[in-house]
C-alpha cells in the first residue's frame, strides 16, 4: 500500500518561502510526476515526502498514518538520487542487501530478494563488483535494485536520468515504466524534462515556484491546460502563445495553438509567413515561420518529410477545435 | 592528451629528482654513518665519507649509559595514547561539523587553527605550572594530555576536509535504507572515512613522535620519550657527535620502518583535498 496524503504541507528556508502550504494527495499504485522549471520546489517537495527535509507546517500522511515528524527509515520509502548515491566500499550484491540488513530480514531471505532483483534489472553479471567499476546506466540500475528489493510502500526518483546519455536515458525510462506496470507500487518521480513526464506518468503534478499549476493525466494537460504557464511547459515543441489583436478576435487575452495542430499550405491560409528554420527529424519536420503578422514567430509541426526551403512563403491555418483560449489572469477559458 | 616526453627531458627530470631526494635524505644518511665511527672520526676535517673504520661500540656505550626502552615505550604510549585519545574526541567534533554545520562552524575551525599560530613557548610557564601542582610532571598521562591537546586541531581539520569529501547524498541514501544514526556511522561513515582516519592517524602518531618541545620541558627521567633520549647526548663540551648520532638513529628508527611501511596512506594524508 502506498497512498500519500499532502494536508497544507509548507516549507521555508529561513525567510525564503519555497513551498506555500499545499494539498495533494497520490493514490496507492499511481506513477505520479512532479515536473516544472529549475527551482520550482519539486525536488524539495519529494524530500519532504522522503523526511530528508523537515516541513514547516501541514502534515504529511502515508497510508493514513501521520508521518510528519518520522524519521525517513520509519517511513517505508525508498528512493532512487540523481547522483545514484551508492555505497562506493561495498559490492552490488551489499549495496542491493543494505536496506534489507537494516530490517533485520534473514540471509535466505536477502539472497532470494537480491537474486530477484538482480535478474529483474540484469545485475547478475556484475553483482560483485563496486560501484567504481560500473557504467552510469548500471549504476542507476543498482541504485534502483537496492530500492526494490525493500518492496517499499512508495518509490521516490528525484530526477534519476538526468545524468545519463540521451540514448540510455529512453532506455531506462521504459525499463522503469515497465517496473512499474509490474510491480503496481505507488511511484513518485521528479524530473524538468516533460518527456519524461509526458512517457511515464499516470498522474502529472506541474510545479512552479511551490505552487501546483495543474494536477492531471498527460492527456489533460495536453487537451486542456489549466493556465498558460501549464500551456507553455507541457508539449514539444511547445504551445504557440499568441497575445493581441488575433487573441482580441476570439474574445480573449491570449490564444494558444500546438505546432502540430496546424495545418501548412504554400498557397492559402488564415496566416502568411516566411519560413525561417526547418529542422527535419524524419518522422516530422519542424518549421519556425516568422513575419505573420502575428506578435510571435510560430513553430509549426509537420509530420513526415516535408521539403520547404527557408524564405519560402507559408499560410498557417490553425485548427479551431484544438485552439486555447486564456483570459487576462492566464487562466483557461472553456 | 598526455604530453609527449623525450628521452633526455626523462633523465634530466629523474636526475634532478635523485638530486632533491638525495639531498633531502643526506643529514639522516650523515647521521647513520657518523654513528658507526669513532668520536675521533666523527670531527675529523675533512670528513671520511664511508671509508673509516666502522664500530659499532656508540651504540654499545648509548645502550649502557641510558635505559633505550624505557624511552622507547614512552614514545610509543606517547604518541599512540595522545593520538587514539585525540581522535576519540576528533571524530565525533570532525563528523558535526562537516555534516551539521552551523552558524559559527567556520569560526570554530578558524579558532582551532589560531592556537596552533601561538608559541608554545608562550604558555610554556603556565603549563609547567599548572602540571606541577596538579603532578603531572614527568607522567606519561601528563605528556598524552598535551600532546592530545597540541594536535587536536590538526587532527580535526585533517578528519573535517576527508568527512567534507562524502557526498551527502550516499547518507540520505542510508537514512532512506532505514540506517538510524547508529548505523549510518557503523557502514556507511566509518568504512568510508577510514583512509582518512588512518593517515590522520600515522601523521599525528609521527608529528607526537617528533615532538620535542614539550616533552623536553615537561619530563625529567620516568617519562622522557626518544627525543629526551637524544637530548641527552648532546653536552656543551667534550666529544658527542658519535653517541648522539648512535642515540638518533635509534630514535628515528621505529618511525622510520613505520613510515616506509604506511607510504601509500602517508601520501594521501600529506596531499589531502588535492585529489579526489
Amino acid at each position: 500500500m502506498g497512498r500519500i496524503t499532502l494536508d497544507k504541507v509548507a516549507k521555508r528556508f529561513g525567510e525564503v518561502e519555497v513551498i506555500p502550504p499545499l494539498d495533494l494527495t497520490i493514490e496507492d499504485g499511481e506513477f505520479v510526476v512532479f515536473v516544472g522549471p529549475s527551482g520550482c520546489g519539486k525536488s524539495t517537495l519529494l524530500r519532504l515526502i522522503a523526511g530528508l527535509e523537515d516541513v514547516s507546517g501541514g502534515e504529511i500522511r502515508i497510508d493514513g498514518q501521520n508521518a510528519t515528524e518520522m524519521p525517513p527509515a520509519k517511513r517505508g520509502l525508498a528512493m532512487v538520487f540523481q547522483s545514484y548515491a551508492l555505497y562506493p566500499h561495498m559490492t552490488v550484491r551489499k549495496n542491493i542487501a543494505f536496506p534489507l540488513k537494516m530490517a533485520g530480514m534473514p540471509e535466505e531471505e536477502q539472497k532470494r530478494r537480491i537474486d530477484n532483483a538482480a535478474k529483474i534489472l540484469n545485475l547478475t553479471d556484475y553483482i560483485d563488483r563496486r560501484p567504481g567499476q560500473l557504467s552510469g546506466g548500471q549504476r542507476q540500475r543498482v541504485a534502483i535494485g537496492r530500492a526494490i528489493v525493500r518492496e517499499p510502500a512508495a518509490f521516490l526518483f528525484d530526477e534519476p536520468l538526468s545524468n545519463l546519455d540521451a540514448a540510455l536515458r529512453v532506455g531506462m525510462r521504459l525499463e522503469i515504466t515497465e517496473l512499474h506496470s509490474r510491480l503496481k507500487t505507488t511511484m513518485i518521480y521528479v524530473t524538468h524534462d516533460q518527456v519524461e513526464a509526458m512517457t511515464m506518468a499516470d498522474k502529472i503534478v506541474v510545479l512552479r515556484a511551490g505552487h501546483i499549476e495543474q494536477v492531471g493525466s498527460p492527456l489533460e494537460l495536453y487537451r486542456t491546460p489549466r493556465n498558460v504557464f501549464v500551456a507553455g511547459f507541457i508539449g514539444s515543441p511547445k504551445m504557440n502563445l499568441i497575445e493581441g489583436g488575433e487573441a482580441g478576435k476570439h474574445g480573449c487575452k491570449t490564444i494558444g495553438i500546438r505546432p502540430e495542430h496546424i495545418s501548412v499550405s504554400p498557397t492559402e491560409g488564415m496566416w502568411k509567413g516566411r519560413v525561417g528554420v526547418s529542422e527535419h527529424l524524419g518522422s516530422d519536420t519542424f518549421f519556425y515561420v516568422h513575419e505573420t503578422g502575428l506578435r510571435e514567430d510560430m513553430t509549426v509541426r509537420v509530420s513526415g518529410e516535408v521539403e520547404m526551403k527557408s524564405g519560402d512563403t507559408v499560410y498557417l491555418t490553425p485548427d479551431m477545435d484544438k485552439l486555447h483560449r486564456f483570459d487576462d489572469a492566464g487562466l483557461r477559458l472553456s | 592528451m598526455a604530453r609527449a616526453v623525450s628521452t633526455n627531458r626523462k633523465i634530466t627530470v629523474t636526475v634532478i629528482a635523485w638530486s632533491i631526494g638525495f639531498l633531502i635524505f643526506f643529514p639522516i644518511l650523515w647521521t647513520i654513518l657518523t654513528s658507526f665511527k669513532t668520536e675521533a672520526e666523527a670531527i675529523a676535517s675533512p670528513p671520511s665519507f664511508l671509508f673509516f673504520e666502522w664500530t659499532t661500540e656508540n651504540y654499545g656505550i648509548v645502550m649502557e649509559r641510558s635505559n633505550y626502552f624505557l624511552h622507547f615505550m614512552n614514545s610509543v604510549v606517547i604518541s599512540v595514547g595522545s593520538t587514539l585519545i585525540g581522535l576519540l574526541i576528533a571524530v565525533p567534533a570532525a563528523w558535526s561539523m562537516a555534516f551539521v554545520p552551523g552558524k559559527n562552524t567556520k569560526n570554530v575551525l578558524m579558532w582551532m587553527l589560531s592556537t596552533k599560530m601561538l608559541p608554545p613557548v608562550g604558555v610554556l610557564i603556565p603549563i609547567y605550572l599548572i602540571f606541577k601542582n596538579v603532578g603531572l610532571l614527568d607522567t606519561r598521562t601528563g605528556l598524552v594530555i598535551v600532546l592530545t591537546l597540541i594536535n587536536l586541531p590538526i587532527i580535526i581539520w585533517m578528519l573535517y576536509t576527508y568527512f567534507k569529501e562524502i557526498p551527502v547524498d550516499i547518507l540520505e541514501a542510508a537514512r532512506m535504507d532505514g540506517a538510524n544514526l547508529r548505523n549510518e556511522i557503523i557502514y556507511i561513515l566509518t568504512p568510508m572515512a577510514v583512509p582518512g582516519i588512518a593517515s590522520t592517524m600515522l601523521l599525528n602518531i609521527i608529528l607526537a613522535w617528533n615532538e620535542a618541545f614539550w616533552t623536553l620541558n615537561l619530563t625529567a627521567a620516568n617519562a622522557a620519550p626518544l627525543t629526551a633520549f637524544i637530548a641527552s647526548y648532546s653536552s656543551p663540551e667534550g666529544l658527542f657527535y658519535a653517541k648522539l648520532s648512535a642515540a638518533s638513529t635509534m630514535a628515528i628508527a621505529p618511525i622510520l620502518i613505520m613510515g616506509w611501511f604506511s607510504q601509500k596512506q602517508l601520501v594521501r594524508g600529506l596531499t589531502f583535498g588535492a585529489v579526489k
